[in-house]
């Protein structure tokens, strides 16, 4: 039910991103989704790829302060108001957002929406109960 | 003009039999009332007696900030607490202040030395001294504070900080002399003229700077910016405070040491050797009138030089010259002192926080800035913002509590704080000073 995510430490000077991306291009990662969180000072770099394990191991390698995390992925229509009622319902529940991003898949036409909640097992079992599409990891790392 | 001028001018044959008599009798007090100095001087193996001459000031040992430390808070007073009335601290490396105490003479004295330095500086009874400095455990208030009483000017204790009120005061007040650090002086010629208002038009006369380092090029720009005459002041808490030495404004070449009450030599830091006349080095202070905590040869960790040579003032004390750095790797920051090892021990009680850090130290708007960089490892990773922000919010608040000095604390990547074999360099200076 949950996905893995792995959350990068950058500073904010030029070609970190690029490096990273590289770094992973050149050990045939592939990207999923990403989300970068950016501070005057520092920023965040957050991924799905299709290769966690090997993800981390060659960044860390490469002196990048790196993270996993456990986010919760869910499938939304990709139409009008297809957010509201899933954020709706968080909120009728008391279940906080730390962070989210978004992006629409290639084939079905769905938005997929990652999530990071403070109570991730909480919101996972309510919106199961209350019908939403919960991806599992495999799916979305070879989407 | 003079405060007091039979001493101020004293031949220097009779300046140095004083020196010797004072130095004798102080030396006579410490050892019979200070166990850690009859300790030093029984190991050394020479007591009060044996000084016949101001050279066998050589033989005796030096009085270093630990030792300070190591007999916190009173141990090395010698005079009973009866007869203290006032105690003033600085900050220390391990977060204990080094503490001074004074007695009535103490503070009597130390108002003497003010009032003459403030006369050498060129106020007079009838200014209107505005008195940046801050109050408090900080001798910087209350010594210019005092002095300014002593010659009978009128102070405004405004002390530091709320920089419109200052202005508007010293506007509407008519402040004719400014005391405060050399930055601050300037960090309000800038907010004057954010306001509208002009620091020329002001009836400041005189700036009497000091409690941090500033050069020749920052006494040009203050001169020019304030339309004042700036004059330089050394002090430190140790010895007594400010008023341990001060230019001229006959001169404005080096500082008068008052040599009445305070033996200076110039050593190497290395070998504790004394070097020649205009020869740089530490400045080592006896003090030779104090009862309160009197000081034997104090390293100050101050660097500068010394002349004998008569001054066209006509005071016969020696002058040294401008402070040029430290001997030791102390920052003064706004006035504060730090040393990068207090920064290291407040890091390291932070869970997850790495030893390796670099501060740097910059004057921007006038103002000094410090930064501290720590590397951002797993322990403290997180991938949430809020969580990182608050980590570097924790550093600065722990900083500013423990050492009174704002700073910034800025994440950066791990291993890019360079290692080194070595001394690591910690601390990176951009101030142009």
């Amino acid at each position: 039910m949950k996905v893995e995510q792995i959350s990068i430490f950058i500073e904010n000077k030029s070609g970190r991103l690029a490096e990273i991306t590289r770094i992973l291009g050149d050990s045939g990662i592939n990207i999923r989704a990403l989300s970068l969180a950016d501070t005057t000072d520092f920023g965040i770099l957050r991924l799905i790829v299709n290769d966690v394990e090997t993800a981390k191991t060659v960044l860390k390698e490469k002196g990048f302060t790196v993270s996993k995390t456990e986010v919760v992925a869910l499938e939304v229509p990709d139409r009008p108001g297809g957010l509201s009622s899933l954020l709706q319902t968080l909120d009728d529940n008391q279940i906080n957002v730390e962070y989210m991003y978004a992006f629409v898949e290639r084939c079905g036409g769905n938005a997929v929406i990652i999530f990071r909640f403070d109570e991730t097992d909480k919101a996972i079992g309510t919106l199961k109960d209350s019908g939403f599409t919960i991806l599992e990891g495999e799916r979305l790392y070879t989407l | 003009m003079y405060y007091n001028e039979e001493f101020e001018t004293l031949p220097r044959p009779a300046l140095e039999a004083l020196q010797l008599k004072r130095l004798r009798s102080m030396l006579e007090r410490v050892y019979a009332n200070v166990p850690f100095y009859r300790d030093s001087l029984n190991t050394a193996g020479i007591t009060p007696d044996k000084i016949k001459s101001l050279d066998d000031l050589q033989r005796l040992p030096f009085t270093t900030k630990q030792n300070m430390r190591d007999s916190y808070p009173y141990g090395l007073f010698a005079a009973p607490m009866e007869e203290i009335v006032r105690i003033h601290a600085s900050s220390g490396t391990t977060g204990k202040p080094t503490v001074v105490g004074y007695t009535h003479k103490d503070i009597e004295i130390w108002s003497e030395l003010m009032a003459r330095s403030f006369v050498s500086a060129g106020a007079h009874k009838g200014d209107i001294i505005h008195n940046a400095y801050g109050y408090g455990l900080f001798t910087g208030g209350l010594g210019a504070h005092y002095g300014a009483e002593k010659l009978g000017a009128s102070v405004i204790p405004i002390s530091g900080g709320n920089t419109k009120r200052q202005i508007m005061i010293m506007q509407d007040f008519g402040s004719t002399v400014l005391t405060c650090t050399p930055s601050y002086s300037l960090f309000m010629a800038e907010e004057a003229k954010a306001e509208g208002v002009d620091f020329k038009k002001l009836k400041l006369r005189v700036g009497i700077f000091g409690a941090e380092p500033w050069s020749e090029a920052m006494r040009c720009e203050i001169e020019e910016k304030l339309g004042l005459t700036a004059i330089d002041i050394y002090g430190l808490s140790e010895i007594m405070g400010p008023g341990v030495a001060i230019e001229c404004i006959e001169a404005k070449r080096g500082l008068h040491i008052w040599e009445d009450h305070f033996i200076p030599e110039i050593i190497n830091p290395e070998t504790g050797q004394r070097v020649a006349e205009g020869e740089r080095g530490e400045l080592v202070i006896t003090t030779i009138t104090k009862q309160g905590i009197p000081l034997v040869r104090y390293r100050t960790r101050d660097i500068t030089s010394i002349t004998y040579e008569p001054c066209i003032c006509g005071r016969t004390h020696a002058r040294i010259t401008r402070m040029s750095g430290r001997s030791d790797d102390m920052l003064i920051i706004r006035g504060v002192n730090v040393f990068p090892s207090q920064i290291e021990s407040i890091l390291v009680g932070i869970e997850g926080v790495e030893p390796h850090y670099l501060l740097v130290v910059d004057r921007n708007e006038n103002l000094d800035t410090l930064e501290v960089q720590v590397e951002v490892n797993e322990l403290l990773f997180s991938d949430e913002v809020k969580v990182l922000q608050r980590l570097a919010k924790r550093i600065e608040k722990e900083i500013k509590d423990m050492l009174g000095v704002t700073c910034s604390a800025k994440l950066v990547e791990p291993k890019t704080i360079q290692r080194s074999e070595g001394k690591a360099r910690r601390v990176i200076d951009n101030r142009k000073l």
